[in-house]
């Protein structure tokens, strides 16, 4: 950071020192580094925008702030001094408020009620001090909160304003606000930057994160990115106010995803031959409803050819999983027709799909994809509950069951102490390959993989790359969901990218498509 | 690791020892803890236990009364099992109890006029099962399509059913020829037939049946494991393409119709009508019973043959020590709390050492 001595208040008080500073922070999970070394200083009067992508470690440095979680390594700083945020109640007493994507204020509470939670429980809420304070945190801001409001009659945004308040009644002087516009309209967007303008005129530090880069330019003073866990960038106030939008936009793609021009060009994928068979998967005009308050799917329109991989990029919540749940026969389609090998299969059920070929992987591995409590060789018959000759009549056969689940161990390398063991007494990597195994046997046509290299560990990630390319090239058309670019780039021969339920568009991956991927899902129309 | 590996044999015998300490300590805790209420009421909890193990276990007329009171609680404990098993909390078994146990006892005296006595017992039962069945259905159907939650809807049903079920007997199915509200007594010659020489009804066979033809379908069929699935994670169960709803009303239906079976084999083979004003709640004392059993069907059998020694014994020390006879719930209570507890420390225990 360069010092810079104009007459501007901002650049003032980035002189004096952070309030809250991460030093060198490391946070590690099983199997990944989610915060690598990352250094973030907040100051007084500014809002600092964090960006990166899904798993860039931006919730576990929030988490680690609001003292949800502790840092394996580095130290945290306030005012100077190193701190253990011990939970989350240390962290409100020392000044760090957090505003979390999800609105997490008691709907069927009024507004009021939901201000004095977390009082201590033997004393009854003081409402006239609560009001009297609510009064003036709300002139000084220029915030409006009902105190009598019931708070699941009130909109989104409002929702938002009440924990704000919240925040500022315990006298934060750190805000957090965790993707706090993805849920709002554009001008609910307005009005929240408007306000945390005003926060950060009042001292306040205010920390934004944000997948929009219009947003990030529009309301920011400083701008980090971080990037598979490290902080890859930061843009100081003095230079960001240089920059102007396309410069801007153009460093921060770069640094988001890793793109300069020459590695993007020496860089190429490995060569594929070239895919043009008939179309296994053909879905036009697909609309799916979301569930409340999302995007579903709308009128989306691809194929995937056999041999072919493509790829759905895009932020996660943006109506893959209901792209997936539609195609797989989990959830109807309000609209729209699905092909498979050019027959219509959208008024078939989940059994009547797969018994034609459609296989579907999902993400959710132990909540979705596997009994827990059930055997290993159980759960590789999940989906064919009663068929011969594993039943029959209806009767279990233990050993044709035993021989089957044997064999798939074997060939797909399933690290089990037994065929009996529960599933989920297994690694991530493991349940994985028990759900590649129910989904690859017996005659697969097409297979949507959703998120599939998702909290696994660097070995496990190669070796279901590896299996996907090895799907494609025996001739399965495959439609790969994958929040993570560089997966998407190493394996798809087209990439689309899904926002707000759309395909923003399409784009072969050839040396350009790094750049222009990352333009879609920011929301530039290339 | 390094704790030297035991032979077989030796884990094996700790295996048993352990689950023995697990079984037998809370059980003889319970007793002890009974014991001390009974103490605190000015009963002698000697006397109290004796006299049960006396009249329910080791008096030959009161064992054949423990073994026929065994026959309907087994089906309640077969109904019970598929629900529970499937994630289905069915707690209305007493209302689809009552109903049929009425429709039985209305129609067996008629039928035996028209037809063999078999025939006609083979009727009321078919009739017992589809009225039970049927008083499933709203929540059943509530459940499936809007996710209501079936505790509160099954239960809401009892209290409707043993209502109606009083209704019909004072209204409508009253026998003209008594004076207490009460339906038609079924001759004793044309009950379910007694085993041997003894007065055990032959609804215990039926009953032993039920809960091992149930532990069979759930451990054998494909449709039993589906309906596992549904239970252990219905998610699962949808990402599977399993007919949720269908297998939901499924559940209900065979759930209900084994309560509406253990209503008919208590009049059809003990009482041979229904008073006004009857209801045992035999199934919400038996939910306890399949959960001690971890909703093993043998092991429920166990539990069941426990709990009518106690109810048939506690009957008799109610009359000879002036101990109410629901105190053998209490007792249940108490075991159940203290096998939970058990459970609870022992788990905290395996914790503490892995970590």
């Amino acid at each position: 950071m360069t010092e810079t001595t104009t007459s501007s208040a901002i650049a003032s008080t980035t002189t004096a020192p952070p309030v809250v500073e991460l030093v060198g922070v490391t946070k590690r999970f099983p199997g990944v580094v989610a915060n690598d070394h990352v250094d973030l200083a907040l100051h007084a009067g500014e809002v600092h925008v964090l960006l990166g992508e899904n798993g860039a470690g931006k919730s576990t440095l929030i988490g680690m702030l609001a003292g949800l979680q502790a840092p394996d390594e580095g130290t945290l700083r306030i005012d100077g001094a190193d701190i253990r945020i011990a939970s989350p109640r240390h962290a409100l007493a020392l000044g760090i408020g957090t505003v979390f994507q999800h609105v997490m204020l008691v709907p069927t509470l009024t507004v009021a009620e939901n201000l004095a939670l977390g009082g201590p429980w033997w004393r009854r809420p003081d409402r006239a001090a609560l009001a009297a304070k609510v009064a003036e945190i709300s002139a000084s801001f220029g915030l409006s909160v009902d105190l009598d409001a019931v708070t699941g009659e009130l909109s989104l945004g409002e929702q938002q304003q009440v924990e704000i308040v919240r925040a500022l009644l315990r006298d934060s002087r750190v805000l957090i606000l965790d993707e706090a516009t993805s849920m709002l309209t554009p001008a609910g967007t307005d009005e929240l930057g408007a306000l945390m303008r005003r926060l950060a005129a009042r001292g306040l530090a205010v920390v934004f994160i944000t997948h929009k880069l219009s947003e990030a330019f529009r309301f920011g003073d400083r701008i980090s990115v971080l990037r598979l866990g490290r902080k890859v960038g930061e843009i100081p106030p003095e230079r960001l106010k240089a920059l102007d939008e396309a410069a801007a936009t153009a460093e921060v793609v770069h640094l988001m995803f890793g793109a300069t021009p020459a590695e993007a060009g020496g860089e190429a994928p490995p060569a594929r031959a070239a895919v043009a068979g008939p179309a296994v998967i053909e879905v036009r005009g697909l609309s799916v409803p979301g569930p409340m308050g999302s995007p579903g799917v709308a009128e989306a329109s691809f194929s995937v050819a056999a041999g072919e991989i493509l790829g759905i990029a895009g932020i996660d919540g943006n109506g893959q999983k209901q792209l997936a749940e539609a195609l797989s026969g989990q959830r109807v389609a309000a609209a729209g027709e699905i092909l498979l090998d050019g027959r219509p299969i959208g008024h078939l059920d989940v059994g009547a799909r797969r018994r034609l070929g459609l296989r579907y992987l999902t993400d959710d591995r132990l909540a979705e994809g596997t009994v827990g409590s059930f055997p290993v060789s159980l759960n590789l018959l999940l989906k064919e509950i009663g068929a011969a000759p594993f039943w029959a009549k209806g009767f279990v056969r233990p050993a044709e069951i035993a021989r089957h689940a044997t064999r798939l161990v074997a060939s797909f390398d399933v690290r089990t102490p037994g065929i009996e063991t529960p599933v989920g007494r297994l690694s991530g990597g493991n349940i994985q390959k028990v759900l590649l195994a129910r989904e690859l046997s017996g005659g697969a046509r097409a297979v949507i993989f959703n998120k599939p290299t998702y909290g696994l560990d660097l070995a496990n990630i190669a070796a279901s790359r590896r299996r996907i390319r090895e799907i494609a090239a025996s001739g399965i058309a495959v439609l790969l969901i994958s929040t993570e670019l560089d997966e998407l780039l190493d394996l798809c021969d087209r990439i689309a990218v899904m926002s707000r339920g759309r395909l923003a568009g399409t784009v072969d991956n050839d040396g350009a498509a790094r750049r222009r991927v990352g333009e879609l899902m920011v929301g530039k129309q290339s | 690791m390094h704790r030297a590996r035991r032979s077989g044999n030796g884990r094996f015998a700790a295996g048993v020892l352990h689950a023995l300490v697990m079984t037998v300590g809370p059980i003889a805790a319970a007793l002890v803890l009974s014991g001390a209420v009974l103490v605190a009421v000015g009963v002698d909890p000697l006397a109290y236990y004796g006299t049960i193990v006396e009249r329910g276990l080791l008096s030959p007329l009161g064992l054949q009364q423990t073994l026929t009171r065994m026959g309907p609680l087994l089906f309640l404990a077969a109904s019970l099992i598929v629900a529970f098993r499937a994630g289905i909390w069915n707690l209305g078994g007493d209302g689809q109890f009552l109903l049929s146990a009425v429709v039985a006892a209305a129609a067996a005296p008629v039928l035996v006029g028209v037809m063999p006595a078999w025939a006609a017992l083979a009727v009321c039962f078919l009739l017992a099962a589809a009225v039970g069945a049927v008083w499933s259905l709203i929540p059943a159907l509530l459940r499936a399509y809007q996710g209501v939650n079936e505790i509160i809807t099954s239960l809401m049903m009892t209290f409707l059913g043993v209502s109606l079920a009083n209704v019909l007997v004072k209204l409508v199915f009253l026998d003209p020829a008594t004076t207490v509200p009460q339906t038609r007594t079924l001759p004793v010659a044309d009950r379910l037939p007694r085993l041997f020489d003894t007065t055990v009804s032959s609804g215990l066979l039926l009953g032993l049946a039920a809960v091992i033809g149930v532990h069979l379908m759930m451990t054998r069929t494909a449709f039993g494991l589906k309906l596992r699935v549904v239970g252990a994670n219905p998610r699962a169960a949808v990402h599977a393409g399993l007919p949720v709803a269908k297998l939901t009303i499924a559940v209900f239906a065979i759930s209900a119709a084994l309560a509406g079976l253990a209503g008919a084999t208590d009049v059809l083979g003990v009482l041979g009508n229904v008073r006004a004003d009857w209801n045992p709640a035999y199934s919400l004392a038996v939910v306890p019973l399949v959960f001690l059993a971890r909703l093993n069907g043998f092991a429920s059998i166990a539990f069941v043959f426990l709990f009518s020694v106690l109810s048939i014994g506690g009957e008799s020390a109610a009359r000879r020590l002036g101990v109410p006879h629901y105190f053998t719930l209490v007792l249940v209570a108490n075991l159940l709390l203290l096998l939970a507890l058990a459970e609870y420390i022992d788990h905290r225990r395996r914790v503490a050492k892995k970590a």
